[in-house]
């Protein structure tokens, strides 16, 4: 046996002995089988169980309260808009780095002319960025990003300004349905190399516990809902 | 920093290091940040999630399942991690994890690290070997940063600068960042933050290996959580070309919702939020097509006296999820901070972890600072009976022979009239008699034969005369009438 053999052997003997189980105890192996396929839900809090309307309420709400700035937009149009006044407000140049996302390919970009888009992960000198939320938990304010080509992860922590967009419709209540949109796209029992769950801007509160925003992340949290 | 990190200091060093806490204004002045911050802070976000206790009775019941199928678990997240491509490394102690780390980081031809915070990290030493071998490692929480800076350890295991008043930190700063103008300001946290943000940006974009802990371990789909606030973490886990995650054993959930269980209590539980700003779960290396991300994906598992605590009476310390909030409510802590315990966890979930990480002989002060007030397992999110196990200590403390002769005679004297009823009334009379004698009309002692040093900082109220026992016999007298 290799020496990297030779340690999971060893902590996994303790752990028998420690426990007092055979390996091969049938019963232990359903009990665990079962609940990874089921995977039971617990409590969850009725805060996250109302209708959709109340939800996106709640969603904005929380993430108001967390820091992050928040615009209803009802029209693609207004999407684009919406993210051209930001970038002024916050005094930075028009340009966005972005990933290949669908949805966001297809708004009316020629709305905002003035806007320099390009695409791939985020550098050092990209100040502002475009994501899409896959889904949203409405009970704590959380938008669910996933890692890929569309949606490239250095996007969520590098600028100082991240504009999220989410779809009304992909705004739920709680994690636990959340989870499973996730199991819908990706299968059960997979997830995309990083699933980000973004509450607000970068912050710290160190330093005799005085919040600070905008730590090593984003200094802004641009949250637009979209329909 | 300091080597041989995972030793609690001697006895003597523990009472040398109280008084000079408690002498310490700085330190008394930040420590007020304490009950200010968390405190207040948790009440009022528990309030607001009226299934608090009922998720808490949930999350201890996921926690025991779990680490009764701990093998199991282990198994299934292990092929989990390998299937998406990562590598899950087993490490029995600190030293061969240790090992592990440093022979991964050479492999990948590592000149520097950056580090998420872990407290896994910092249990087993992690830092100086890395720096032995001349690989740059620097600490990227804003807290963990500063106690870098200082060669010190982090006071708490979510604060780690809570003994700091930001004067310190800002001549911290001034001593440390020596090529940036003198003049700049540096009075307020914000802009300390902004100059840590900048000088660890460059660090961030270079570093070649990203160490980070992990908060939760999922075994339905094989990743690895971490719960933060400020997005070191991630940049630690997604600009460099390897990853690195080291966690202890217990660490594990089953599923997904389980771990959603255990977050609503958490970051309540610690800092008062709902939610911290980023909680974030990797899955193994970079997939195909993927636009960022490590190209290696590597988690080391960490036992070091785990698998031991799993079948003794200290399991229920496995549940642990390292919030903090026992420091936070615990009076002892709040006198004297995280540094006099000398160990690495403090407070009460230190005083029960250290005697399993160090052994009791070199760890007896700790299950003894404290006054049993309660607080802690009232306010521990995942109910673990914490004077209970102090009191474990205590005892096998004592059948050790540790605690100083006289110490153990007058318990034994104690027990020799406790097991005598007769003796102990005729005794507990003639003392009640004494001390309110000796109090006289003021009704209070300040000063007792045998207790010189005890009562140096205390007065004691004087007995009114009568014994319990004599008291409540004539009650049970009078309800009987």
């Amino acid at each position: 046996m290799s020496p990297a053999d030779d340690a999971r052997a060893t902590v996994f003997a303790r752990i028998r002995a420690a426990l007092g189980v055979a390996s091969l105890d049938r019963a232990r192996r359903a009990a665990v089988a079962r609940r990874l396929e089921r995977h039971p839900r617990g409590t969850i809090p009725a805060r996250a169980k109302q209708s959709r309307e109340a939800c996106v309420t709640l969603l904005t709400e929380m993430l108001s309260a967390q820091g992050a700035d928040l615009r209803r937009v009802h029209t693609p149009k207004e999407a684009v808009g919406a993210i051209a006044s930001y970038l002024g407000t916050c005094n930075l140049p028009p340009r966005l780095r972005m990933g290949k996302d669908p949805m966001l390919a297809t708004l009316p970009w020629r709305e905002a002319w003035d806007i320099e888009r390009s695409f791939g992960p985020a550098g050092p000198g990209d100040r502002a960025s475009l994501s899409r939320a896959v889904v949203a938990a409405a009970e704590t304010g959380t938008l669910f990003l996933v890692s890929g080509i569309d949606n490239p992860t250095t996007l969520n922590f590098l600028p100082e300004a991240h504009t999220v967009l989410i779809a009304a419709s992909d705004i739920v209540g709680s994690y636990e349905e959340a989870w499973d949109r996730l199991r819908a796209i990706y299968g059960q029992g997979s997830l995309p190399r990083t699933v980000n769950l973004i509450s607000g801007p970068s912050r710290t509160a160190d330093i005799e516990q005085t919040i600070v925003r905008g730590a090593h992340g984003p200094r802004r949290l641009h949250v637009l809902i979209l329909g | 920093m300091k080597g041989g990190r995972g030793m609690a200091k001697g006895s003597q060093d523990f009472k040398t290091g109280v008084t000079a806490a408690l002498a310490d204004a700085a330190l008394q002045k930040a420590l007020q940040n304490v009950k200010r911050g968390f405190v207040v802070k948790r009440e009022a976000a528990k309030a607001k999630l009226p299934e608090f206790d009922t998720l808490r009775e949930e999350a201890r019941a996921i926690k025991d399942h779990t680490l009764s199928h701990l093998d199991l678990y282990l198994e299934a997240y292990e092929r989990k991690v390998t299937e998406s491509g990562g590598e899950v490394h087993y490490a029995p102690g600190a030293a061969e994890a240790r090992a592990i780390v440093l022979k991964l980081c050479k492999e990948a031809g590592a000149k520097l690290v950056t580090k998420g915070k872990s407290m896994v990290s910092e249990e087993i030493g992690l830092n100086t070997p890395l720096q032995a071998a001349k690989i740059e490692v620097v600490e990227t929480d804003l807290g963990e940063y500063i106690v870098q800076l200082r060669g010190e350890r982090p006071s708490h295991i979510i604060a780690p600068v809570i003994h700091l008043t930001k004067e310190a930190i800002e001549a911290d700063f001034r001593r440390a960042h020596q090529r940036l103008p003198r003049e700049r300001r540096l009075d307020q946290a914000q802009y300390l933050m902004a100059e840590a943000r900048t000088l660890l940006r460059e660090k961030f974009l270079a570093a070649d290996v990203g160490i980070t802990g992990a908060n939760l371990l999922i075994a339905e789909t094989g990743s690895s959580v971490i719960v933060t606030n400020e997005g070191n973490g991630d940049l630690t886990s997604t600009l460099p070309r390897m990853h690195i995650v080291i966690a202890s054993i217990e660490k594990i959930v089953p599923t997904l919702e389980d771990a959603t269980t255990i977050l609503r209590l958490l970051a309540r539980s610690a800092t008062g939020q709902e939610i911290t700003t980023y909680t974030t779960f990797a899955t193994g290396p970079r997939r195909d097509g993927d636009a960022d991300g490590p190209a290696a994906y590597h988690v080391v598992l960490l036992d070091n006296g785990r698998s031991e605590m799993l079948g003794n009476e200290f399991a229920d310390m496995l549940r642990c999820i390292r919030c903090g909030a026992c420091l936070n409510h615990c009076p002892v802590y709040g006198a004297i901070g995280g540094h006099a315990y000398g160990s690495i966890y403090p407070g009460p979930m230190g005083a029960v972890l250290t005697p399993q990480l160090v052994g009791i002989d070199h760890a007896r002060d700790l299950p003894n600072a404290s006054s049993f007030c309660g607080r802690c397992e009232e306010v521990c999110p995942m109910d673990i009976p914490l004077p209970d196990m102090m009191r474990a200590w205590r005892e096998r403390d004592f059948a050790r022979g540790n605690p100083p002769l006289s110490e153990r005679l007058l318990l034994r004297l104690w027990a020799y009239a406790a097991k005598r009823p007769g003796l102990y009334h005729a005794l507990a009379s003639t003392v009640a008699l004494y001390m309110a004698r000796r109090a006289g009309a003021r009704g209070r002692l300040s000063r007792l034969p045998l207790l010189k040093a005890w009562m140096k900082a205390r007065d004691l109220p004087a007995p009114q005369g009568k014994t319990f026992h004599k008291l409540y016999a004539r009650g049970q007298r009078g309800k009987r009438r």
